[in-house]
């Protein structure tokens, strides 16, 4: 990040005393740099193996590939949009939800009920993705449908709820329910954490400034931890991006691009494409489904640079207020 | 319930067992009853996974020394894992094919190639959830057309007049594919595609070609059937359940599916042509009109070198999969995961096969 | 946790009557019980009013969970719409904004409560003895346990976390008390891009990775732990990040000011006052990767023995175990089923015997509460 946070003073700039330098600081820099290269190194060597796998199929003819006569990019397309569409929608739904919790258990609960409640939830960040994709075909799906059906009939003018509704509910917008209660743990895990960290100074002046609380979490709460907002959304979105079995359980994919969510037909994901097809798949398939894994990577660079770029510019609109 | 306490008495269970030696069952593992010791690694198609635990299960009770693994991780992955050389065997709901075959395999001595054994074969059947209806014939190109899409509704004159007696409703029809690539599709659409060539119009393939409602695995075949309302399907025949199931027209009459009958159109179909005598490759007849015989079966294979580099592994391949062809083992692999087992005829071709592998 | 976030004393805060400028007299408080009271009277109004419509067969069916959401909007409505005529704007902004993160909590706590409760219902069937002494080794239909998986899971989770901890932290570490320049936003940027890297895709690298080094067909536990590092260092490095970014200042200058050295300002002072955030952050990390299956069926394997070395051989794992019982049973699908569930709420069961204690860890280290 290019400003800091609120709160956040930069290392001492040169020319300021800075702490006194010892072996032991040369050795420890040493280490957190050697840890930060690392990650740049395994990345690189990540994005070699995937580029080298894909090349063959970005080349390959017109009709080697799955559910489509056409090139790479016309297979590829429709699980791209999926993909970021089930993605959005999930997100759409979590965020809000797990700020409101996150500020329910730090700020608002009672103590001895807060901590048990922020426990509950980190545990439910353990439930493996096998049992989400269990429960969304057993459970959510089946009661989702009478649902879809009256959103079909009452609400079918609106493009998003088009019918012919699903009749088994395993639908776009399931699957965009099922990812964000997965992801909802995340999120309010690390917000909690961060709402935690206000400083109490800041949340006692705001009371004594006669504010009321959700005027206190406004002013004090919320620019302090608007940072670790964006982060845990962006972790939460890099596991809905990439969510693989509970989407290819719940979801009933089909080669299309559509904005309807509660129809049988909908778009697959890359991640949930990969999982279906990679067991079956020999050859120029094999390299076909790892080129769109690269593509799903490609989308997470682009989705992550334009939340930074959103987050700075806010942060500096915020400076120069 | 007493969660709590059995949680606590079973953590310390598992913690002593963990670090102090072996699984309860595993506590003679490494006596020398039998002749078979060794490792043998194998992965391939999930549709025979359950086959494999029980063919593998028995044969690891009578040889102490032996472990025979097998990962359900799918045909594709499996036959690629054997033609780089990873793999002792390989399971494959498609045979290699016969360039595949004779080619430089990475597990195989040079030169020598591989054989397929059709050591798996289960019936597939057509599973409908249709209220009020208890009971279904069809035939191939009205099944066609339904899981094309082009049939939508119960009441349809065509589905009517195979059904005379079915108080069929008045409502859609919600066929269920598979979303994910699998021989299970594959031999489901080379059924529709040699039954109904005018219907179906595409040829037999992993992945369904066209769309409408899915869900992943026969799990979840099975699923979105029971739990959906007017819904269609087709999963392996061990899976069906309470479901009902269609019976297929053969010929003039209706076959409901029995594990003979899917044996029988195996036993009655040529081999592929243009392979080595001891390369079981089938060529399935699914437009056969032999009485009794049931055309839409799957077939899976167990693919194996001719020649291994070291003797030892021969001996264990060689001893695995002539107890997998038993009838014994056919049979448990009948009541333990629904297949259908081979025909008896059909069991010594196999076996002479097998006896081949050095 | 020992952090001290102020509560609202009380259901409302002066509103500022006079700031408003509206009539003292009516913009007086409402009492204590006012907001809890009406929620409760909507809600059992639109429970009674949806069974007597049911009853006379106005409406189809009667649907507890439409009844509930009808009378929170409805409660929701009138507890702002009062305190707007009774306190004025900002008491019943703030009132709104109270019911909603109330409402949150509780809308959100329906599915996760509903996933954990059909996890315990389904798995407490093969929650037995058997089920943590034996493997599957040799094992048809009923019966057969998970003792292979478990430590299989435990084993490879542990060398991932071994791999990722250190890697992750230091990389944070650098980022937030040294980085600056190119390096620094490199890193920032590509762990985002990292959290998006497949699972799959992670278990095929892995594989790639490891044929370069033992050959084609190699299976061992260690490279499911590479695969899972991946997927994991991402994660321990954002939320590690954030909470060494919410250290004060102040604790840094102070003990610069006092002569100590850098690294020991870090690993003294900052560390363990991020402690409890780290952890957390750790164990949302752990938790992230022990329910992967894709990439361990890959690289690491599937076998029905115990196998105690990481280093060869194939190694079962829980996730693994679940997903191959749930999706290839045999005839007798219940037994399989039933060890499926069994295995899931076992792994949600270490998760939450680390998480406890990764606490209590965290309760060791952490300075003694002064504020």
């Amino acid at each position: 990040m290019t400003t800091p946070a609120p709160g956040q003073a930069p290392a001492a700039p040169t020319g300021q005393i800075d702490a006194v330098e010892r072996r032991g600081d040369r050795v420890f820099s040493r280490i957190a740099v050697g840890a930060g290269t690392a990650i740049l190194v395994a990345l690189a060597a990540v994005a070699v193996f995937l580029i080298a796998q894909s090349l063959p199929a970005l080349w390959a003819p017109e009709g080697s590939f799955r559910g489509t006569d056409g090139t790479f990019w016309d297979y590829v397309a429709p699980l791209a949009f999926g993909t970021v569409w089930a993605a959005a929608l999930a997100l759409l739904m979590a965020v809000p939800l797990a700020v409101g919790i996150a500020l329910f258990i730090s700020h608002y609960a009672p103590r001895r009920l807060a901590q048990p409640l922020g426990y509950i939830i980190d545990l439910l960040a353990a439930v493996p993705s096998v049992v989400y994709g269990l429960w969304g075909i057993t459970v959510l799906a089946p009661a989702t449908v009478p649902l879809y059906e009256w959103l079909a009939e009452n609400a079918g003018w609106f493009p998003l709820f088009a019918g012919p509704a699903s009749g088994t509910g395993r639908t776009v917008l399931t699957v965009a329910i099922v990812l964000a209660v997965m992801v909802l743990p995340i999120i309010t895990a690390l917000c909690r954490e961060v709402f935690v960290q206000t400083p109490t100074l800041h949340q006692e002046a705001a009371y004594a400034l006669g504010a009321t609380w959700w005027e206190m979490v406004r002013m004090t709460v919320f620019p302090y931890a608007r940072s670790g907002i964006i982060s845990a959304s962006m972790l939460g979105l890099g596991r809905a991006l990439g969510e693989t079995m509970a989407v290819a359980m719940v979801l009933s994919p089909s080669a299309i691009i559509s904005f309807a969510v509660i129809q049988s037909e909908n778009p697959s994901t890359i991640a949930a494409n990969i999982a279906l097809n990679f067991p079956e798949s020999a050859g120029i398939q094999v390299n076909a489904l790892i080129a769109t894994g690269l593509v799903l990577f490609v989308i997470t660079l682009v989705v992550n640079s334009v939340a930074r770029w959103i987050v700075s510019r806010h942060e500096r609109s915020l400076e120069s207020r | 319930m007493d969660t709590p306490r059995r949680l606590i008495s079973a953590l310390a269970i598992t913690a002593v067992l963990a670090t102090s030696g072996c699984a309860v069952n595993e506590l003679n593992r490494g006596d020398s009853s039998g002749t078979l010791a060794g490792t043998l690694d194998g992965a391939g198609s999930s549709a025979q996974a359950s086959a494999q635990a029980v063919w593998i299960a028995e044969i690891q009770n009578a040889n102490g020394r032996l472990t025979v693994n097998y990962e359900p991780s799918g045909s594709g992955a499996g036959r690629e894992a054997f033609l780089a050389g990873g793999l002792d065997f390989a399971g494959s709901d498609s045979a290699l094919t016969a360039a595949e075959a004779e080619n430089g395999l990475g597990a195989c001595v040079p030169g020598t190639g591989a054989i397929n054994l059709p050591l798996y074969i289960s019936p597939l059947v057509i599973i409908v959830n249709i209220e009020g209806v208890d009971a279904l014939n069809l035939d191939a190109a009205t099944a066609a057309l339904i899981f094309r899409g082009e049939i939508r509704q119960w009441d349809d004159p065509r589905i009517q007049e195979l059904n005379p007696n079915a108080a069929l409703p008045s409502a859609t029809i919600t066929a269920v594919h598979r979303s994910d690539a699998s021989g299970t599709t594959k031999n489901f659409t080379d059924y529709l595609a040699q039954a109904a060539p005018d219907e179906w119009q595409a040829d037999a393939a992993d992945a369904f070609p066209y769309g409408g409602e899915s869900a992943q695995g026969n799990s979840g075949v099975v699923n979105a059937v029971t739990n959906g309302r007017n819904t269609i399907g087709y999963v392996d025949a061990s899976r069906a359940g309470d479901l009902t199931i269609a019976a297929l027209k053969v010929g003039d009459e209706f076959v409901a599916y029995t594990r003979e009958a899917a044996a029988r159109v195996v036993e009655a179909s040529p081999l592929e042509e243009g392979r080595a005598d001891d390369d079981l490759a089938i060529a399935i007849d699914r437009t056969t009109t032999e009485p009794g015989a049931y055309p839409l079966v799957l077939v899976s294979y167990l693919i194996a070198c001719r020649e291994y580099p070291n003797p030892a592994d021969a001996e264990l391949v060689r001893g695995y999969l002539s107890w997998v062809a038993s009838p014994e083992a056919q049979e448990l692999a009948a009541e333990f995961a629904g297949s259908a087992p081979l025909s008896e005829g059909f069991t010594d071709r196999v076996l002479d096969a097998i006896e081949g592998i050095r | 946790m020992t952090q001290t976030a102020p509560r609202p004393a009380t259901s409302s805060r002066s509103a500022g009557a006079p700031v408003d400028g509206a009539n003292a007299y009516v913009s007086g408080r409402l009492p204590r019980w006012a907001a809890p009271g009406l929620t409760a009277a909507c809600l059992g109004g639109a429970i009674t009013v949806m069974a007597l419509l049911a009853a006379a067969g106005a409406i189809a069916e009667f649907s507890l969970v439409l009844a509930i959401a009808i009378g929170t909007i409805a409660s929701i409505v009138l507890v702002t719409a009062i305190s707007l005529m009774a306190e004025g704007r900002r008491a019943a902004t703030n009132r709104f904004m109270i019911a909603l993160v109330i409402s949150a909590f509780v809308l959100a706590l329906l599915p996760l409560v509903s996933v954990l409760s059909t996890v315990l219902v389904n798995g407490s069937a093969r929650f037995d003895l058997e089920f943590f002494t034996w493997s599957m080794r040799s094992v048809i239909g009923e019966g057969g346990g998970a003792l292979h998986a478990i430590v299989g899971t435990l084993q490879i989770t542990a060398w991932a976390t071994l791999i990722s901890v250190p890697i992750g932290l230091f990389a944070a570490i650098y980022l937030v008390e040294y980085g600056r320049g190119p390096l620094a936003r490199a890193i920032t940027f590509f762990v985002d891009v990292m959290t998006g890297i497949p699972s799959i895709v992670a278990g095929l690298f892995a594989y790639a990775l490891f044929v370069l080094i033992f050959g084609e067909g190699v299976r061992m536990g260690f490279a499911g732990s590479v695969a899972l590092s991946v997927l994991m260092i991402p994660v321990v490095v954002r939320s590690s990040e954030e909470m060494l970014k919410l250290v004060p200042d102040e604790l840094r200058e102070a003990a610069y000011a006092l002569g100590v050295p850098k690294w020991l300002t870090i690993a003294k002072v900052v560390l363990p006052t991020a402690a409890a955030g780290i952890i957390t952050g750790i164990t949302l990390a752990i938790a992230r990767v022990i329910g992967e299956t894709a990439p361990l069926l890959i690289v690491a394997g599937f076998t029905a023995s115990m196998n105690y070395t990481v280093f060869s051989e194939r190694m079962q794992s829980l996730p693994v175990f679940v997903y191959t019982q749930y999706a290839n049973p045999g005839s007798d699908v219940e037994f399989y089923l039933e060890r499926a569930w069994a295995g899931a709420l076992t792994l949600i069961i270490i998760v939450m015997a680390l998480n406890l204690i990764a606490r209590l860890i965290t309760r060791l280290f952490q300075p003694k509460a002064g504020r």
